[in-house]
């Protein structure tokens, strides 16, 4: 009955102009206002780390190379940013990839592999370094299409899918290298890890390139909102004609890929692949990262630009600690905090708990009114 | 044919089969010196791997155990070394913290919601890290006690030295198969993971259930890095890292279901001994590469992988009767 | 009422349970005796499964008295409920399909022996207890690799043997096949002799009458009648469950303009599609422009055959020609494909992506169809979505807002839009008017209306036979998941279709 009334008291679409300006913003950050308190929590950590260090933002040119804590912050970030985007379109349908780490030194093992053939004289075009960087991205792919089918074909839940290549990869890795680390000095590879552009790293530039072009790829297609559809809910997607198993596919995919970019950049930084440490523990860094930007890991809408801050966030707090008098290694215990507050905060029994502690004095409210 | 036994037979039947081709090639594979060591240098994984049984049968994960070996470690060997404290007072303290800590993530998986996996994923950190924190150095025990222990050996006649960690593994092995056998606890873990609603229709108290399995699990973690330390006489924060995954597969290729509700304590004991064997074998053996151990085991997880899925959703071939879902039928 | 010597088991007077305003059970009586059973009959939102609930201590009630053997009881919960001799078994087994069969009925009470867990104990212990029933199975096998009708009745043994007194089952039979509810009614006699009240709630009107002693019919939450079984025709059990008088000519025929015609083309036609457990074989044909209405009780068979026809179930056999072209539909993407669209029973679950706009709900379909490769742009998605909005008169105040924060009826109307903006050719409805407020009634019935003139053919799955008869150009009726016959044009009124579903 309600209803009715508010049906002849509302004339349809009374504010269509300021829809259309409000449109936009709302598409960048998926998560309504969650946006807020990503860019505020990361505002506050940027400041944090300028009291503890007052010169955390001063940038200076040093031999054609930017330097400063800022753009070291951005420049360890990249990795993490790049995982994070594929990881952000993993969680939204619901998933997980624990391989992406494995992913990594996957790939970076037969980047250096390939490319010491060529060091070693070999005229064999594939050698070539562009070839072996669209090689280890194609690997990396092929990752991705691995996890992607166990999820999407055979239908296991994705931690247990992509648990496999987790485990696996390092070996499969070693296995690529011979156990060795193999280090190489072919300047292009190693430009995707130490290059600079105008100053600024190669590896900012490619997690921001890598941002947009996943973004216009999600949101200037319908894969975005099928992405949601599928998280948010599986049933009414199947029954509205969604093609869930594509989706799945295309997702672990795209996490391969910017799996295997990202080991291009840690092994281009240090001009080795270390089958072993390449990439440990990136995975979670990237789910963290995910979680910080407001991305449920139940699935649904997700922001690409909020888990990029996400895993800036991760990046400064690391930073942060590391030029601080505080524990170096207390960087575990701090993210470990973080994740715990940013959880216990979306966990609606948590609030319900909370609320019930709180409720004598909320039911003093109305005596203010 | 009970389809629940099932997996544990394939896991059997893989280990003989695999520990015949060992035996085959190295006669040494029956001697007990090549048992003893299996059983020594996997106790820690083993104790730990006994406690995720409990938890992947309940139907969750617990991703900390790795950091809380290696946290224990450090721990003891700080308390004792640095602070000159009694290692039994020290033990005592240990076992507590990892009990705590086990209630504390149990406490947010049932009350809060929250998923087990990022939540023992901030367990995982938050161990790891306060170990870090602690100290990044290894540092040596020389306490009367951990010599003691160390000599604490039974020596077969043909020199296999059947140590403490040994002992505590097959100890812990023991108590397993009873709890979750003999125990109304441990039926009530089974029961948890085979329908979480219908158990607490039934009466059986899922919070309280739930939350033990996280608490034995991490106690049983840190016992794992006390018997860890006792045969390093060492504690170093750097240790045991991504144990868990190691940990993790050994229960499923143990034969327990990763959905919960179906596994076997003695079936994780084959599934720790196995990667074991297979290292064991590429040492004898020289010329074969120590990656293959991590490819091996990961084909293996696959494998049972696919098979418990088949098994899930075509019950058909190994039992009577397909089980006919109710279909959803409107109901007022 | 009648007489009987016994004293009552349970006594339920004035039971009175409110959701949010609207009341769910008023003034509800309820008599169960020792060995009786007693069929609790109704359609959707009569108030069976809030009678239950409120019985087991899922809900409290906000009024009346519940008397178990003469003694007030205030069950708290089912735990408590089942404590004080009252089991509910669900068409859902609450059982734990992993553990044996001894296990499941020994769950939480396990026999100990020396303190510790005895499976030999407990093993003896079930298979004695089986015995009883006449039940003689492997009972350390387990519970899944059995049939649905044993695990229920594992269901029932457990609860009965938790001291019940009375037993209340819930659609016990809706997954089984003719022999399967045979064993389990010689298990209900067997308790009727043990003296056990047996509360049964079944959308299967055959076995209503084959098994129970008594009927009571709820109707919007209120008691309409109580009979005993063999006192009660069908057509008067009918009548009462739907309210309709047979002498009554409710619901008047608008949709006079038969496009039954031959002059119309079939669109669809399907012959001989079923599936087990789900629908006996049936034939179907429905013609561009017209409108077949699906009629039955709850439970007949209605929502399954429509899942048949849109392929969310496959059918086991039969053939389907769309356009006279023969067609295997085996997915909703191949029924989206042929141009079927679906507007599901359960909106939230099957329908709506809660956390998504109108917007991106309503073009949801049509992108879909188009795949994720050809976007639509989003000045396109917002013309649609306006379009729909004012078309259909989705209250809202812009289509950026998220699904969930519309009211129901609001919420059908978007997924309508949804399957208008795709443009299908046949439009499966299923219960598009339950639980929407009477304006946004009328208004999708005038859509369905208007969509049939513009030569698309519906079909509309509707527990309210007015309805159906206001609108169909033919009607399907269904009873106990079979196609029972088909009325067409003078023939349809509502005692017509009452008729034919109350036929023996």
């Amino acid at each position: 009955m309600v209803e009715m009334e508010k049906q002849v008291l509302t004339p349809v679409n009374e504010n269509k102009s300021q829809k259309a300006t409000n449109f936009k913003w709302r598409n960048i950050f998926r998560g309504d206002n969650r946006a807020l308190w990503t860019i505020l929590a990361l505002i506050i950590i940027l400041l944090a780390d300028r009291m503890v260090s007052p010169t955390f933002f001063t940038v200076r040119m040093i031999n054609g190379r930017l330097t400063g804590s800022l753009i070291n912050t951005l420049d360890g970030a990249a990795p993490i940013i790049l995982l994070s985007i594929g990881m952000t379109l993993v969680i939204a349908t619901k998933g997980v990839d624990l391989s992406v780490g494995a992913v990594m030194a996957i790939c970076a093992a037969v980047s250096a592999v390939l490319i010491n053939r060529h060091e070693a004289g070999s005229d064999n075009i594939l050698y070539y370094p562009g070839f072996v960087i669209a090689i280890a991205i194609l690997v990396g792919a092929l990752c991705g299409l691995w996890n992607g089918i166990l999820v999407a074909l055979f239908d296991i839940q994705p931690i247990i899918a992509t648990l496999i290549l987790m485990v696996a990869g390092r070996g499969i890795a070693q296995m690529i290298t011979d156990g060795q680390s193999p280090t190489y000095t072919d300047e292009t590879l190693a430009f995707m890890g130490q290059g600079t552009i105008f100053g600024m790293p190669f590896p900012v530039y490619v997690a921001i390139i890598a941002l947009v072009v996943v973004y216009l790829l999600v949101r200037r297609t319908a894969l975005g909102l099928l992405i949601e559809s599928v998280g948010i809910n599986a049933k009414a997607s199947h029954y509205t004609g969604v093609n869930a198993t594509v989706i799945k596919l295309f997702v672990y995919i795209i996490s391969g890929i910017c799996a295997a970019i990202a080991g291009l950049i840690v092994a281009g930084e240090n001009t080795y692949a270390d089958p072993h440490t390449a990439g440990m523990w990136s995975e979670l860094d990237a789910i963290v990262a995910v979680v910080i930007g407001g991305t449920l890991l139940s699935g649904g809408r997700f922001s690409l630009v909020l888990s990029a801050m996400g895993a800036l966030i991760i990046q400064s707090l690391r930073i942060g600690l590391y030029i601080s008098d505080l524990h170096p290694n207390a960087n575990l215990v701090v993210k470990a905090i973080v994740i715990l507050l940013v959880l216990l905060l979306q966990s609606k029994e948590f609030k319900q708990a909370v609320g019930r502690l709180f409720k004598p004095v909320l039911k003093l409210r109305p005596v203010f009114k | 044919m009970k389809s629940r036994f099932f997996p544990l037979l394939v896991t059997f039947l893989v280990f003989s089969a695999i520990y015949a081709y060992c035996y085959y090639h190295f006669s040494s594979f029956g001697s007990m010196r090549v048992v003893c060591n299996l059983l020594r240098d996997n106790a820690h994984l083993g104790i730990a791997a006994i406690g995720m049984t409990f938890v992947i049968i309940s139907g969750g994960i617990d991703l900390s155990v790795g950091s809380v070996i290696a946290f224990t470690g450090v721990f003891c060997a700080l308390m004792i070394t640095r602070e000159g404290m009694d290692p039994y007072l020290v033990f005592a303290i240990v076992l507590g913290m990892g009990t705590i800590f086990g209630a504390v993530m149990g406490v947010f998986i049932y009350y809060f919601k929250i998923p087990a996996f990022i939540v023992t994923l901030s367990g995982m950190f938050l161990a790891r890290g306060m170990a870090y924190v602690l100290t990044t150095e290894s540092i040596r025990i020389t306490h009367p006690l951990y010599i003691r222990v160390s000599k604490l050996v039974y020596i077969f006649p043909d020199k296999g030295r059947f140590t403490f960690a040994a002992g505590a593994f097959l100890a812990v092995l023991v108590i397993g198969i009873y709890l979750a056998h003999f125990t109304r606890f441990g039926r009530n873990v089974y029961a948890i993971g085979g329908n979480d609603t219908a158990a607490l229709m039934m009466g059986v108290p899922v919070g309280r259930t739930t939350i033990m399995v996280y608490t034995l699990s991490s106690f049983l973690a840190t016992f794992a890095g006390i018997v860890l330390s006792l045969s390093k006489r060492s504690g170093d924060s750097t240790i045991t890292v991504g144990a868990e995954m190691d940990i993790i597969a050994a229960v499923v290729i143990g034969g327990t279901l990763l959905t919960g509700g179906v596994g076997y304590v003695i079936g994780t004991f084959i599934g720790v001994l196995l990667p074991g064997v297979i290292r064991t074998y590429l040492t004898l053996e020289g010329s074969l590469s120590p990656w293959w151990i991590k490819i091996v085991v990961g084909g293996l997880l696959f494998g049972f992988i696919a098979m418990q899925k088949l098994l899930s959703t075509r019950p058909k071939l190994f039992s009577f009767r397909r089980q006919v879902r109710p279909t959803t039928v409107s109901t007022a | 009422m009648s007489t009987n010597e016994q004293p009552a088991l349970l006594e339920v007077r004035g039971l009175t349970k409110t959701f949010t305003a609207t009341p769910a059970l008023s003034e509800v009586d309820f008599t169960l005796y020792p060995g009786e059973v007693h069929a609790v009959l109704g359609e959707n939102g009569a108030g069976k499964s809030t009678l239950i609930k409120v019985i087991t201590g899922v809900y409290k009630r906000d009024a009346g008295t519940i008397h178990l053997n003469g003694k007030l009881i205030e069950p708290r919960s089912p735990g408590h409920a089942q404590e004080l001799g009252i089991s509910a078994v669900y068409q859902e087994i609450n059982l734990i399909p992993t553990l044996s069969v001894a296990e499941n009925l020994y769950v939480g009470r396990q026999p100990r022996f020396l303190g510790m867990v005895s499976m030999q104990l407990m093993n003896k212990k079930a298979r004695k207890l089986l015995k009883t029933f006449n039940i003689d199975i492997d009972v350390t096998r387990d519970l899944s690799s059995y049939s649905i009708a044993i695990q229920q009745i594992v269901a029932i043994v457990r609860g009965v043997d938790l001291s019940a007194k009375i037993l209340i089952l819930d659609e016990p039979t809706s997954s089984l096949d003719r022999h399967e509810v045979e064993t389990l009614f010689s298990v209900i006699r067997s308790l009727k002799e043990h003296g056990i009240g047996i509360l049964l709630i079944t959308h299967f009107l055959d076995q209503v009458y084959e098994i129970s002693d008594r009927i009571t019919v709820l109707r919007n939450g209120r008691k309409v009648g109580e009979h005993l079984t063999k006192e009660l025709p069908r057509a008067k059990l009918i009548s009462e469950m739907l309210g309709r008088e047979f002498t009554e000519t409710l619901g008047k025929r608008s949709n006079q303009i038969t496009n039954s015609d031959s002059k119309h083309d079939t669109f669809l036609d399907i012959k001989g599609f079923a599936k087990r457990g789900m629908i006996e074989p049936f034939d179907l044909e429905i013609k561009k422009g017209e409108i077949v209405g699906l009629a039955g009780l709850l439970g007949s068979g209605r929502t399954e055959m429509g899942h048949l026809v849109f392929g969310i179930n496959r059918s086991e056999k039969g053939e389907a020609y769309v356009e006279s072209k023969k067609v295997k539909i085996s997915s909703p993407r191949k029924a989206i494909r042929y141009g079927f669209g679906l507007c599901p029973e359960d909106r939230k679950v099957e329908g709506l992506i809660a956390d998504l706009t109108i917007r991106e709900n309503i073009i949801l379909a049509l992108q879909a169809k188009l795949g994720w490769y050809r976007h639509i742009p989003y000045k396109r998605q917002e013309q649609y979505a306006d379009e729909m909005i004012e078309a259909l008169h989705i209250v809202t105040t812009d289509a950026e807002k998220p699904v969930r924060e519309l009211s129901g009826g609001n919420q059908q109307k978007v997924i309508l839009a949804r399957w208008l903006v795709s443009n299908p050719e046949l439009l499966i409805l299923d219960e598009p008017t339950r639980g929407i407020d009477i304006g946004a009634h009328a208004e999708i019935i005038n859509i369905i209306k208007r969509l049939a003139k513009e030569g698309k053919a519906l079909m509309v799955i509707s527990s309210e036979l007015a309805e159906v008869v206001d609108y169909s150009d033919r009607v399907v009726v269904l009873r106990d998941r079979k196609k029972l016959t088909e009325l067409t044009g003078d023939e349809i009124s509502e005692d017509a279709i009452m008729q034919a579903i109350a036929e023996k």
